[in-house]
This record gives structure tokens, sequence and C-alpha cells, in this order.
């Protein structure tokens, strides 16, 4: 049968905000299309065709590795965020065996890291408080334990926005001669990185002030000795993973050795979209402060909103966070049927919920938060915020949930 | 002696219908008044404890309910009304 009852209809303007799976920002998809034609060869052999692609494959190695102040050779690509974590993390156990087995990491980690340390079996995981930051005393106590392998700590949660204290902790692992991975995650492009301590751009009463853009010296290092992102978090495409070790890192594949591997990561290099994510990076660092601004603003403007609906609990640290992600929930609201009306009135959002999962279970973030699941709503503003789509996600919510609620039959509950 | 806590038996319901039967129970009920839910909604281990923060109510804990097998077929939430 012919649909002709909803192509009648004026269509809904889109509004994207759930940058976290996001369109290829413009600089990315230039540079991706560009390096379809020009890099489609196989770098590994020796031809024109095959050189130059390898030399765009190095290209952008550097750049990659200049946004993290580190040296092209600790910085390999792998075929996706989820990729790089399972892997970097594997590595450093398998590099770390001899001085012990247990891993700590907090309960905030991405679960492809939660479920790397299930399958690792030795690893202890350390709570957090309501707002998402890890109990450093708990963390440290358990990286001091004998036969502690490695630890694990994200700059920041991407669900929530919370960033960890990667300074103390760095300092403690450092302190216990313990391997310590940082999952840049969410925040690359997006945040600045936790820099070392003495290697930070200058800051004042602890509110970190954002470096120069291209100001990055070479004394500066991020803290963290295998580091991870994923190009999705600065709209870069989504098969690209970064994995970086420090050359002092003992880091060791536990799987089978790739003859035809160009670096730590097994597999052909799908240069094209590495290049999109390296001229992705670049472009998101180039403008990151400014964009970083805006987006903390028109965050700020939508906790506030969002804080009037009744019965809603707004989650994650309000001033210790990435700049660009906000995560509330509802009661009595059915996390579902939020995000579908949303969508119909041209909202794109993500949702922690239980329904909204496909494995009915609430988000691991959340629960280890302790904070209310159902009804939830998270959003990710995009690179170049918009400052009317988050305006009109304000305005319209109320009578969302008002409606959602009324069809629960939850109305003065 | 204790009353007999009020039991909601929400099994078989998912998020959010155990926090809402939950809310809809105590409404009208004096404080002091125990309820148990009973659910085999995973989201219900957090949303419950949550609704008694939201709402001022006191968070007694969970138990699993098992079957004569000694199998697990779903909690037990415990709340006590006010404080």
């Amino acid at each position: 049968m012919p649909v002709t009852s909803n192509t009648a209809r004026q269509p809904v303007p889109r509004r994207l905000l759930d940058a976290a799976a996001p369109p290829l920002s413009p600089a990315a998809r230039t540079a991706w299309l560009t390096a379809l034609d020009d890099g489609w060869a196989d770098p590994r052999r020796l031809y024109t065709e095959a050189r130059r692609a390898r030399a765009l494959l190095d290209a952008a190695r550097e750049v990659v590795a200049q946004a993290l102040s580190l040296r092209p050779d600790e910085v390999s690509f792998t075929s996706s965020g989820t990729v790089a974590r399972q892997l970097g993390l594997r590595g450093l156990l398998h590099g770390r065996r001899r001085a012990g087995t247990r891993l700590v990491l907090s309960h905030m980690e991405h679960s492809a890291l939660l479920l790397t340390a299930q399958w690792h079996g030795d690893s202890e995981l350390v709570g957090v408080d309501r707002l998402g930051r890890v109990n450093t005393e708990a963390f440290a106590a358990a990286v001091r334990r004998p036969g502690t392998a490695a630890a694990s700590l994200q700059a920041a949660n991407g669900e929530v926005g919370t960033r960890q204290p990667l300074a103390e902790v760095g300092q403690v692992c450092r302190e216990a001669g313990v391997p310590l991975f940082v999952d840049l995650g969410s925040g690359l492009g997006r945040d600045h990185l936790p820099w070392a301590e003495g290697t930070a751009p200058p800051s004042s009463a602890g509110a970190p002030v954002e470096a120069l853009p291209g100001a990055a010296s070479v004394s500066q290092t991020p803290i963290g000795d295998v580091l991870v992102a994923d190009a999705r978090s600065w709209a870069g495409p989504p098969g690209v993973g970064v994995l970086a070790v420090r050359s002092a890192v003992r880091w060791r594949s536990d799987g089978p050795h790739d003859q035809a591997g160009l670096d730590r990561a097994p597999g052909e290099p799908d240069v094209p979209a590495i290049l999109g994510a390296a001229a992705g990076l670049q472009d998101a660092e180039m403008h990151r402060t400014d964009r970083a601004e805006r987006c903390r603003a028109l965050i700020d403007e939508l906790r506030a909103a969002v804080a009037t609906i009744p019965d809603t609990e707004v989650v994650g640290d309000p001033v210790d966070r990435l700049p660009h992600v906000l995560t509330w929930s509802h009661l009595f609201v059915d996390g579902e049927a939020l995000v579908s009306e949303l969508d119909r009135r041209g909202f794109a959002v993500a949702s922690g919920s239980a329904c909204t999962s496909s494995a009915l279970e609430p988000s691991h973030v959340l629960a280890a938060m302790g904070v209310l699941t159902q009804g939830n709503l998270r959003v990710t503003l995009p690179l170049d915020p918009v400052a009317d789509d988050v305006r009109q996600l304000a305005t319209q919510l109320p009578e969302v949930v008002a409606q959602v609620r009324a069809v629960l039959g939850a109305d003065g509950l | 002696m204790t009353a007999r806590p009020v039991v909601v038996d929400a099994r078989g319901l998912r998020c959010p219908q155990p926090v809402i039967r939950l809310a809809a129970q105590a409404k009208g009920l004096p404080d002091g008044t125990v309820i148990d839910v009973l659910t085999t909604d995973p989201a219900a281990e957090q949303d419950v404890p949550a609704w008694c923060r939201m709402r001022s109510h006191t968070w007694l804990g969970v138990v699993p309910i098992v079957d004569r097998a000694g199998a697990a077929t779903g909690l037990r939430l415990r709340v006590r009304l006010g404080q």
C-alpha cells in the first residue's frame, strides 16, 4: 500500500543533538573524499600510487601525534574506537604479565573496556560518587596493591560529562610504577587534554584555561602511558580509532603477529578514512577553544531549563565536565517513548534508559552513579553547536515529558 | 508489633511501570508504612532507591526472590515511607 498520509506533511527540520555518533564534519568529509582518489592504494607497496597512499598515512599520523603532543611512532590507527580500547588494554596487560595480572579500573569506563576486563578475569572495579567521579583514595589503594599490572581511567565520561581526577591518579600510578591506560574517548577534539603536571598550559582557580590553538609545545605531555580515542568524538569517520603507546611502555600484542601490519594494529589501514579523521581532528583542535566555550554556555542554559521540569534529575558534574555533554532523567517516564516523540518533533537525542538498550538494562554508568535511569536523555552537542536546536529542545521538552507521563497514567504521583 | 509490608507485585512489568505502581500505592499511605516491590525489571533496582531520594522516603534494600529450586526469579525491593 502506498504511503501518502505522511508525505503530504510539512517536513520537520532535523535537530541533531547526538554527536557521540555524528555525521562527518566538513573538514573530515572533504579530506576523506579527496583521499578516496589519492589514497586508495595499499601503502605497503612500492609503486607511485602506493607511495602516495603511504605519504598520506604518514601525514595523518603526524597530525594526530601533534594533537596528542606525542611522537608519530607512538601513534597507531585501528578500525574503530572499540578496537583501539580492546587492543590497547590487552597489549598493555600482556606486556606487563610478569609484573602481575590485576587490572584496576573505574565503573565509569567504556563498556568495551569493562568487557575486556571481564574477559581478562583478574580485575578490580573502583566505585564512583553521585557525580560519577572515581574515588581517588580507593583507586590509589587498589593500584598500590602488589600484583597490579595496569590501571585504566577515562579522561572524562562521555555519557554524563564528568571529568576524572587524572592528575592525582596519574601521579599515584607513576609512583607505584603501574602503567595507566587513559581513554580520551569522548573528549579529544572537544576538551583540553589531561596534561601531566608541569606541562599543562597555564590555569587558574582550578578551571583549566584552553591552550591557544596550535600552541602545543613539545614540553606538554598528556597523562597516560597508553591512550585511546575514537574519531567519532570529533566528527571523524566511525571506522577509525587511535591507539597511542608511549615509547617507554612495555606493550605487546597478545594476538597473532600480522606480517603485513604497518603498526600495532593488525590489518590493512583504511587510508581515506584515516586521513578524514586526521584532517577532522586538526580542524576540531583549531576551533576547539571557541566551540567549547559556546557548547559550555548552551549546556549551562539547557541544564537550567531541564532542571525546572518537575521530578527531573540532572546528572554529572555541573562544572568540572566535558563542555558538550548533558544527561538527565525524568521520573515516571519511559525513555523509549521520550526519544520517539522527540524524534517525531525533529530531535535526534540518545538515552541510557533500560528500555532503549538491546539488553534491556540501564546504562552501566547511570547505575554506577546510583542515579535515576528511567526517562533518561543524553545530549551531545555537535562540533559546531546550533543554539536554536538547543533552545527548541528546552522549549518543547516540558510538554513532551507531560505528554508521556499522561499516557502512562503517572499524573499527580 | 510491626505491620506486614504492603506488597506491590510488579513482576513482568518493565521500566518505568514498577516505580509508577509503587508511587500510586504509596499515595495516601501514612509515613512509616513499609512497601515491598516485587520486580523482574533490572532498572527498578536503580530507580526505586532514586524515587526514595527524590520523594524523601527511606530505601531499605533489596533481596532476591528465589523459587523452590533456589533459582532467582526476581527482586524484592523494600522501602519505608517517610524518613
